[in-house]
C-alpha cells in the first residue's frame, strides 16, 4: 500500500513535471512564433518615403537588416502607414547626450523624426545636429543643410562625442539591473532557507554549473574562488542578452563591437593583473630553451596574450551573434524576395518554417557563445595563476 | 569579388578543420565512452579557437 501511494505520488508529480514542461514549450515556441511574425511586420512596412513603406527588394532589405545590426538613437518597435499616408512609428525616443565644441547638450532623439539620412536638422545652444547612418554629426559654422562627398561622406559637418543612452546601453541597463534582481535574491536566500525557491531555484544549478564545470577544472581549487565573480556577470550577461537579441524587441547589444571588446578588455586586465612571477617568466624568458630562440619566443608570447587572445574573444562573439542576427532576419526576408516565383503562401510558409529552425539553432548559439567566452577567460585566467613545479 | 572568394576558402577551411575536429572527436567517444565529457570540453574549446581565427580572417577581409 505504502508502495503504492509513493509510486502514486510520483507518478503526479511527473505529470505535473510533464504539464510544465509541455506548458513552457507552448510558451517558448508562442514566443518564438510571435517573434518571427513581429520582425516580418517590421520587415514589411519600413520607413521609406518613395513606395509607401513598403519593403519589397533586395536592397531595401539589405539595408533594413544592415540597419538592425548596428546601434540606434531611438528604440523602434515597429512602423506603419497609417490611413492619412502618415508614417506612425511604435517605439520610445531615446535621450540623446552630446559633448561638443560648446560643452554639454543633451536632447530627445524624437526631435531627429525618425531621420536617418541629415535632413532633418536639430538646433540646440545655437549648434546644428544632423543624424547620418546612426552617427550624429555637428554641422560646421555658418552651415544650414548636410552636404555630402562621392562616398557619402558628410563635408561639412564633424562628428561630436556621443555618450547618449542608445538601443543598447538601454539593453545593458536593463539587463544588468535584471541579474542584480535575480541574484541578489538567490543569495539573500541562502541566508534564510537551505534550498532556494522560485525563479532562483532555476539559477542556482546554473551557477553551480559555471563554478564546478568552468572555473574550478580551468583556473584550478587554489584559485578558482577569486574568479567564479566575474566569470558569472560574464556568463549570465553575455548569455541574458543572447536571449533577448532572438526576441522582437530588436536589441543587439552582444553583437556590437564596442560591447564585446569592453568584455575581452575585461578578461584582458583580469588575467594580465593576476597573472603570476612564472606565467611572466614563462612569458618573457622561457626557460628550458636555447637563448636565442627566447626573444623571439617573448615576442609570439607577448603578442598571443596582449593582442591575439583579447582579439579572437571580441571577434568570436561579435560575429556569431551578428551572423545569427543578419541569418534569421534574411530568412524572413525569403517572404518578401521569393513573392514573385514561390507565390505569398509558399514564400510565407519557406519562410516561417527555416526562420523557425534557424531560431532554435540560436537559442542553442546564444548559449554556446556564453559558454565558450567564459570558458576561455577561465582558461587564460588559467593560464595566468597556474603554479609551476620547479625542477 | 575577391572577398567573397577569399570568404568561400575560409569558409571551407574551416569546414575541413571543424569535420576533423568534430570526427576525432566522436571515434575518441566511441573507444572511451567513460571519458566523454573531457572529450567535450576539449573538443569545443578547440573549435572555438577554430571559429575564432575564420571569424577573424573574414573580419579582415570584409
Amino acid at each position: 500500500m505504502i508502495y503504492f501511494c509513493t509510486e502514486f505520488r510520483k507518478r503526479i508529480f511527473t505529470m505535473k513535471i510533464a504539464q510544465k514542461t509541455i506548458k513552457f514549450l507552448l510558451i517558448a515556441a508562442i514566443t518564438l512564433f510571435t517573434s518571427a511574425s513581429f520582425a516580418s511586420g517590421s520587415d514589411k512596412k519600413h520607413d521609406n518615403q518613395n513606395d509607401g513603406g513598403r519593403v519589397n527588394t533586395k536592397e531595401e532589405v539589405e539595408a533594413y537588416i544592415l540597419h538592425h545590426i548596428k546601434d540606434s538613437h531611438d528604440f523602434s518597435l515597429f512602423s506603419y502607414t497609417n490611413d492619412d499616408n502618415e508614417r506612425v512609428h511604435i517605439g520610445a525616443p531615446l535621450p540623446v547626450i552630446l559633448w561638443t565644441s560648446e560643452g554639454l547638450v543633451t536632447f530627445m532623439s524624437s526631435e531627429f523624426h525618425h531621420n536617418d539620412d541629415g535632413h532633418v536638422i536639430v538646433e540646440k545652444n545655437g549648434l546644428k545636429f544632423a543624424k547620418v547612418h546612426s552617427k550624429i554629426y555637428e554641422l560646421d559654422n555658418g552651415a544650414s543643410s548636410i552636404n555630402f562627398d562621392e562616398t557619402h561622406h558628410p563635408t561639412n559637418a564633424h562628428k561630436v562625442l556621443d555618450f547618449s543612452i542608445t538601443k543598447s546601453v538601454v539593453g545593458i541597463l536593463l539587463i544588468g539591473l535584471l541579474l542584480l534582481f535575480w541574484f541578489s535574491r538567490l543569495a539573500k536566500q541562502y541566508t534564510t532557507k537551505k534550498i532556494p525557491t522560485g525563479f532562483a531555484r532555476v539559477l542556482e544549478p546554473l551557477v553551480i554549473y559555471v563554478r564546478d564545470e568552468i572555473a574550478r577544472p580551468n583556473i584550478g581549487d587554489k584559485h578558482y574562488r577569486r574568479f567564479t565573480g566575474y566569470l558569472l556577470t560574464v556568463f549570465f550577461f553575455i548569455w541574458v542578452l543572447n536571449l533577448v537579441g532572438l526576441t522582437p524587441l530588436g536589441f543587439n547589444v552582444t553583437g556590437q563591437l564596442a560591447v564585446t571588446g569592453c568584455l575581452a578588455i575585461f578578461t584582458l586586465i583580469i588575467y594580465t593583473v593576476s597573472g603570476n612571477k612564472d606565467y611572466w617568466m614563462h612569458m618573457i624568458w622561457m626557460p628550458g630553451v636555447p637563448v636565442l630562440i627566447r626573444p623571439v619566443l617573448a615576442i609570439i608570447e607577448l603578442a598571443g596574450a596582449l593582442l591575439i587572445k583579447p582579439f579572437s574573444l571580441l571577434v568570436r562573439l561579435f560575429a556569431n551573434i551578428s551572423a545569427g542576427h543578419i541569418v534569421v532576419m534574411s530568412l524572413i526576408a525569403i517572404m518578401f524576395t521569393l513573392k514573385e516565383s514561390l507565390g505569398v503562401v509558399g514564400a510565407t510558409g519557406l519562410s516561417l518554417v527555416l526562420s523557425f529552425f534557424i531560431t532554435l539553432i540560436e537559442v542553442l548559439v546564444a548559449f554556446l557563445q556564453a559558454y565558450i567566452f567564459t570558458m576561455l577567460s577561465a582558461l587564460f585566467i588559467g593560464m595566468a595563476v597556474a603554479e609551476h613545479e620547479h625542477h | 569579388m575577391y572577398n567573397l572568394i577569399g570568404a568561400g576558402l575560409i569558409v571551407i577551411g574551416a569546414g575541413i578543420g571543424l569535420g576533423q575536429i568534430g570526427g576525432k572527436a566522436m571515434e575518441g567517444i566511441a573507444r572511451q565512452p567513460e571519458a566523454t565529457g573531457k572529450i567535450q570540453t576539449a573538443m569545443i574549446i578547440i573549435a572555438a579557437l577554430l571559429e575564432g581565427l575564420a571569424f577573424g580572417a573574414l573580419f579582415l577581409g570584409k
